[in-house]
């Protein structure tokens, strides 16, 4: 009777490991458009009214738990808002300034605006679902392919990049976050000569990105706004419009940026707290985006 | 039948019918907690982390149910917050069965029944979890650099989980206790505690007190 017992959990414990072994081994190795991978968005298709409802029915517990996080939080961040806000009044002054000089040059050159943020339909989503773990950082929103919302378009939230749209289903989305580790963004430190480099997440620590393959002297200080670098080149452009402001420059150790070319980055967006988002769909979607291939409503993107 | 038959005139519920309720709360359990991890208590960030429920879950289960059902619960939850976070398929499934039936191992060797082996268990799954995650993700490659503070996040992940170990596994006790098998080596530690069928009790309350002169 014992020994049956024993045979039996032994059985049931190798079909269970063998289970998770297989469908491991089958969904990394196929490509997004396979069973597996169907069947995945299906469920979540599937499940997306009820966590919405979830999500509904528990934000009272969310917003309690919320407010005195956000409260201590506020109280520590009075002084430095107070005078960044002086700082920015200033700036905004002379960039609003420079920007009037920027639009009258590029009618007489002839730029058009079509890479641009205002090229695109900002959708508003409300996101129901998040991921907790540290491996995979992405968010559910409650608006998909029938909304305009394609695989790869740009996401934004509290007027930062938050990431991207890496799944569309019918009614909702899945939006991958910077500080996922398979994403990377090309971008500019605004200021200075405008260093360009990739800027990929730090695997562990959420609140950092790290700005990568910097020219070793550039002259980058601590507080420059980081946006999305953004280009173009004829069919093809990058899956960020220019112009995103993603972070700000929180360590620039001169060291480090000669030894490694990268220096450290603060997103501007709380990635862990955000409850909507502004979806950066085209209109039409015909422009052909790097990474995309094919511009299918389901396919895996990688960096831009 | 006869079983089922025994079970009657004992007052119990048949075994098959314990079982179908059993699976049937497991399944309720799993399918809530996996539910109201994403939509609340993955938004509430306690120093820097997040909660995570599942594994204290399936711990839960694990101690209360035995190796067998706490595999598969594991190997359920783990596949069910793949799918629903468009993770890749069978790595949570393989960390949760793994918990679910080392927790399982333990109430079937050792049977602890210490108050506070849950929080102990409840940080030994995480730590499992977060640290089993981090090793499967390093063997499928990863294409980021990998802070040090990950450590720190899965330490405090780990602190954070003990800390809310001991109401989710009374929760998870409150929902299946009822409808568990009997384990017959809790029955007669249960009677032997309340003096009811132990064979050592018996002379004794025969016997009355002992005269002070003979001890």
């Amino acid at each position: 009777m014992h020994d049956k017992q024993v045979r039996r959990r032994r059985a049931v414990l190798g079909v269970l490991v063998g289970a998770s072994l297989i469908l491991l081994t089958a969904y990394f190795g196929e490509s997004p458009s396979s069973p597996l991978h169907q069947i995945q968005r299906g469920i979540v298709e599937v499940l997306s009214p009820v966590q919405e409802g979830a999500s509904k029915v528990l934000s009272p517990v969310r917003d309690v738990a919320g407010w005195f996080s956000d409260t201590f939080r506020a109280r520590s961040q009075v002084k430095a808002l107070r005078r960044n806000v002086q700082k920015l009044t200033f700036e905004l002054a002379q960039f609003q300034t420079d920007a009037l000089v920027n639009r009258q040059l590029r009618h007489e050159v002839g730029l058009d605006g079509s890479s641009g943020i205002s090229a695109y339909d900002p959708l508003a989503a409300n996101v129901y679902q998040r991921d907790p773990q540290l491996w995979y950082a992405t968010v559910s929103v409650d608006k998909g392919y029938d909304d305009g919302v394609r695989a790869g378009d740009p996401v934004i939230a509290d007027r930062g990049l938050v990431g991207k749209v890496t799944t569309a289903d019918p009614t909702v989305s899945v939006v991958t976050l910077i500080t996922d580790h398979s994403n990377a963004v090309t971008s500019t430190v605004l200021g200075g000569r405008g260093e360009t480099g990739v800027l990929v997440p730090a695997v562990g620590n959420p609140s950092q990105l790290l700005l990568q393959y910097l020219d070793p002297h550039a002259q980058i200080t601590v507080g420059q706004l980081v946006v999305t670098a953004g280009w173009k080149s004829k069919p093809l452009d990058s899956l960020y419009p220019p112009g995103i402001p993603i972070g700000t420059v929180s360590n620039a150790d001169q060291t480090q940026l000669v030894n490694n070319q990268q220096v450290q980055v603060n997103p501007i967006v709380d990635l862990r707290r955000f409850t909507s988002v502004q979806i950066l769909t085209r209109p039409g979607g015909a422009t052909q985006r790097a990474g995309l291939g094919g511009v299918t409503p389901t396919a895996q993107v990688g960096g831009g | 039948m006869i079983r089922d038959a025994l079970s009657r005139r004992d007052g119990r519920e048949p075994a098959g019918s314990e079982s179908t309720r059993l699976i049937l709360r497991l399944l309720t359990l799993g399918f809530v907690s996996v539910i109201v991890q994403e939509s609340a208590v993955s938004q509430i960030s306690i120093f820097g982390v997040s909660a995570d429920l599942t594994p204290l879950v399936v711990m839960s289960v694990g101690l209360l149910a035995g190796s067998l059902a706490g595999a598969t619960m594991g190997f359920a939850v783990g596949l069910f917050v793949d799918l629903a976070l468009v993770q890749t398929l069978g790595v949570t499934s393989l960390l949760y069965l793994t918990i679910g039936y080392w927790s399982g191992r333990l109430h079937e060797l050792r049977d602890p029944s210490h108050g506070l082996v849950p929080l102990a268990g409840g940080a030994l799954a995480t730590a499992l979890a977060g640290i089993g995650m981090a090793l499967v993700q390093f063997l499928l490659g990863v294409d980021s650099p990998v802070s040090f503070l990950l450590l720190q996040q899965i330490f405090v992940g780990v602190l954070v989980n003990a800390l809310i170990a001991l109401p989710v596994y009374a929760v998870v006790q409150r929902l299946i206790q009822p409808v568990l098998p009997a384990d017959p080596r809790r029955r007669r530690r249960r009677a032997y505690t309340t003096g009811g069928l132990s064979p050592l009790s018996r002379p004794s309350e025969r016997l009355g007190a002992i005269p002070r002169s003979a001890r």
